[in-house]
């Protein structure tokens, strides 16, 4: 059975939300926290449901239903599922600094319900007054991609003919504050775009909420084909990971040779990033790397900014330059004029590969839509 | 997990097709299972794609494994009374703790670390479950752990944050690297040597209904052939708070369905079921079958339950299409019955809805239990298979007067020797969220 991504919407660090170019004018930071790009929510959702949403509810309900509205013949999905590490962390935030401040006293209620964790999964179900399958996965760098699979088996079992399936997590001052004390992030300012010049201790933290639209049948806007998802955790060794890589592509009947573009998730903190760069050298040699997260950050559900990316590759037949720039890591005979070589070739599959903090790692198989 | 060429592919799907067309009744024309000493099931031949539950694991208020657990139900003893472990200035609200502190169930879980008291509890239920199953072969098997809950490590930060507020350099970070809900999963996952497929649900209160459904599926699908799938919840300052601030928590044991019921008293705990495939369940000892199972949205608001009952009626009913089983056939209903004016009504309407003129037994193990949250369908799914097991309705305690407009009570009598071939147990919560779930005697 093929799965098509008929509508795709991004709120993220960087310009990708609305009817904008794709990824031309990459947004600069200097820093180590990559905040979202906002926009104009009043457009967006009922200023009556708006009031006590908090930025995180906001950024997953516009996102939500900007895919919605891309998809204009879809109204209500069959199925609503999200993937949050961290859920609603501001609300959580409030509710737990006030209920210390004032020692459990006289707390108000609004901050705790919409602190569970499916408050965005079910906002959405009421914005669009849907009745139908609902379920969120927490599953720290396996959720987005927990909430994928959930929506490929859905529409298999023919429980949908179409999934809104979504990845968000937030950055709050005090969760960056506690992950800046583990050593997560880099200690001094660097640019995003030079993330990966030089080898450093640490990531940028990063945020976002994407949401995508998958159905079984295609029709002529459809980004893409998601051919596949796959999770294993805590692999031995990097040759357990190529195993795990190559059984996944023949499992599609492919091999790495069939794949045009690998988009992984190196985010600059040397230890994390040698496993992308011994795999360069083994199942991936002369593979084209593109990494992603200078534009979005490090956070759990990142790949679901990653498959935002590939299916606007896909449906654009665009590789923007920020993505492949660097030169480090292209193929040293595909390096002529970035320009040149994007309307050369044309990327026709793309594998997204990520590990989360060397725990979770996922792999996302996409390809272009026939013609 | 590959997308393609699994092998059981095409086992799965003519399973759902015969499921959809035949239902039960087909079911029922080939299955060959034996009833052996220990009360439990051996099948003798290829059945249709199923998905079966071979152990059980629980600990809540009223007991610490299942005997412990029979035996309260046996004897109406219920699991509240003051707070003893939680440290909270409410100490005069009425909780359901598990009787053990946290060093007590750090010792039953072999933890040396200080890990949250969410973990320790999914740990020895979950262990249980496993222990229960006893499949010889399980190293063998692509095996899966979908464990749901909904504050993960709460515990543990709230009091690194009580030192983080005062100064952003104060606090024991190892408080608070459990946090997330998915590292709670995940150090039971690594205890129990569960590799192949880890991921963790929190939909509120139906958080661990919506584990077994998914685990379900992933069998189903041919992806996974043995899964630990349900939930756990500690008890913590935060969701204590929480429901305090909306005003639903009873400040006496909560009443469940009776018209005078005034809220929902908090539980902690932690259930847990083993599901195998059918080619699993042909070479060990199962319980029974996980038969229907619905995912539905009340789409009303964030926190309260719509008049009608809306979600938890389509729940209900598509968890009987699934299982191909008409409303008669449901011998008894796990309620999710949280005693507040709010659940209660929702639901009840709702069964209305689906079952009238005609009810099965029902009631709300949270009258023993309190409200467990995240762990409530999985300890409720527990309990459920016990009733199909032993025959036994469990009592909704403290019941006294019907709710206006209803025609129907919950059950007040522990009953035995009953025929109880299919349940139905509910889990509904905020978001909208309800799940329904169905077991069924082989």
């Amino acid at each position: 059975m093929s799965v098509y991504i008929r509508a795709t919407a991004c709120i993220s660090p960087q310009k990708t939300f609305g009817s904008v170019p794709f990824l031309t004018a990459p947004v600069a930071y200097t820093g180590n926290r990559l905040g979202c790009v906002e926009p104009d929510y009043r457009d967006l959702i009922d200023g009556r449901l708006m009031r006590r949403m908090s930025r995180i509810i906001k950024m997953g309900v516009a996102a939500a239903s900007w895919c919605l509205r891309e998809a204009c013949a879809v109204s209500s999905p069959d199925a609503i599922v999200t993937g949050t590490a961290f859920g609603c962390l501001e609300d959580t935030g409030v509710f737990l600094s006030r209920l210390i401040d004032q020692q459990e006293e006289m707390l108000s209620p609004t901050a705790f319900i919409q602190s569970t964790h499916n408050t965005v999964g079910g906002q959405i179900a009421l914005m669009l007054q849907c009745h139908r399958y609902n379920n969120t996965f927490v599953h720290r760098g396996f959720s987005f991609e927990s909430a994928l699979l959930d929506g490929l088996l859905l529409l298999e079992e023919n429980e949908a003919s179409n999934v809104l399936v979504g990845g968000l997590d937030e950055i709050t001052d005090t969760s960056h504050a506690i992950m800046t004390r583990f050593g997560l992030y880099r200690r001094l300012p660097v640019s995003n775009f030079e993330l990966f010049a030089a080898d450093s201790k640490g990531t940028l933290a990063g945020e976002g909420a994407a949401f995508f639209l998958l159905t079984n049948r295609p029709s002529a806007n459809d980004y893409a084909r998601l051919e596949g998802v796959t999770t294993f955790y805590k692999p031995a060794d990097v040759p357990a990971i190529e195993n795990r890589i190559l059984s996944f592509l023949g499992s599609h009947s492919i091999g790495t040779g069939d794949i045009d573009l690998v988009i992984t998730g190196q985010n600059g903190d040397e230890k994390g990033d040698t496993v992308y760069r011994q795999l360069q050298g083994t199942v991936f040699k002369d593979k084209v790397l593109a990494p992603y997260k200078h534009l979005c950050g490090e956070y759990p559900t990142s790949t679901s900014f990653a498959l935002w990316l590939a299916a606007n590759i896909l449906k654009t037949g665009t590789v923007p330059e920020v993505i492949d720039s660097g030169g480090r890591y292209l193929d040293r005979r595909d390096s002529g004029n970035p320009g040149e070589r994007q309307n050369k070739r044309r990327v026709r599959r793309i594998l997204v590969y990520n590990h989360h903090q060397q725990v979770h790692h996922s792999l996302l198989l996409i390809s272009a839509m026939e013609g | 997990m590959g997308w393609k060429n699994r092998p059981t592919q095409e086992l799965t799907k003519r399973g759902i097709d015969e499921k959809r067309n035949g239902g039960e009744e087909e079911w029922k024309k080939i299955r060959v299972v034996v009833r052996t000493e220990t009360g439990k099931y051996k099948m003798s031949k290829q059945i249709n794609s199923g998905v079966f539950v071979a152990g059980l694991g629980v600990i809540s208020a009223i007991g610490n494994d299942i005997g412990e657990t029979l035996a309260a139900f046996r004897s109406g003893r219920p699991g509240m009374g003051p707070v003893s472990h939680l440290d909270t200035v409410h100490r005069q609200i009425p909780v359901a703790e598990v009787k053990l502190s946290n060093e007590e169930l750090a010792l039953r879980a072999d933890d040396s670390r200080g890990v949250s008291r969410t973990a320790l509890l999914s740990m020895i239920a979950a262990r249980a479950a496993l222990e229960d199953a006893a499949i010889k072969n399980q190293s063998s098997l692509r095996t899966g752990f979908v464990s749901a809950n909904t504050v993960g490590g709460m515990d543990k930060s709230e009091r690194f944050l009580q030192d983080f507020f005062v100064d952003s350099g104060r606090g024991r970070l190892r408080e608070v690297v459990r946090h997330e809900c998915g590292s709670i999963t995940e150090w039971v996952a690594d205890r129990l040597a569960i590799r192949d497929h880890i991921t963790t649900i929190s939909t509120a209160c139906s958080s661990s209904a919506n584990a077994l459904f998914y685990g379900a599926r992933l069998i189903r699908h041919g992806l996974l052939d043995l899964v630990v799938a349900g939930g756990t919840d500690a008890l913590t300052k935060f969701t204590l708070n929480g429901f305090n601030t909306l005003m639903i928590l009873d400040p006496q044991f909560c009443r469940p369905f009776d018209e005078d019921r005034a809220g929902l008293n908090l539980g902690e705990g932690a259930g847990y079921v083993v599901l195998v495939s059918e080619r699993v369940a042909e070479s060990v000892e199962v319980y029974c079958r996980l038969s229907g199972f619905c995912n539905a949205n009340d789409a009303y608001h964030q926190t309260a339950s719509s008049p009608e009952g809306t979600g938890s009626f389509l729940a209900m009913k598509g968890a009987l299409e699934r299982g191909g089983l008409q409303p008669s056939a449901i011998d008894y209903i796990n309620l999710h019955g949280t005693g507040t004016q709010n659940n209660d009504i929702a639901e009840a309407t709702a069964i209305k809805r689906v079952f009238d003129p005609r009810y099965p037994p029902m009631s709300s193990t949270k009258s023993f239990t309190g409200h467990t949250l995240g762990a409530s369908g999985g300890i409720e799914a527990v309990f459920s298979v016990l009733s199909i097991r032993h025959g036994i309705v469990y009592p909704n305690l403290r019941f006294s007067k019907p709710m206006n407009g209803f025609s129907f009570v919950p059950e007040t009598r522990f009953l035995e020797n009953q025929e109880i071939r299919h349940v139905l147990s509910n889990s509904f919560g905020f978001g909208g969220n309800c799940s329904s779930l169905i077991f069924s005697k082989l």
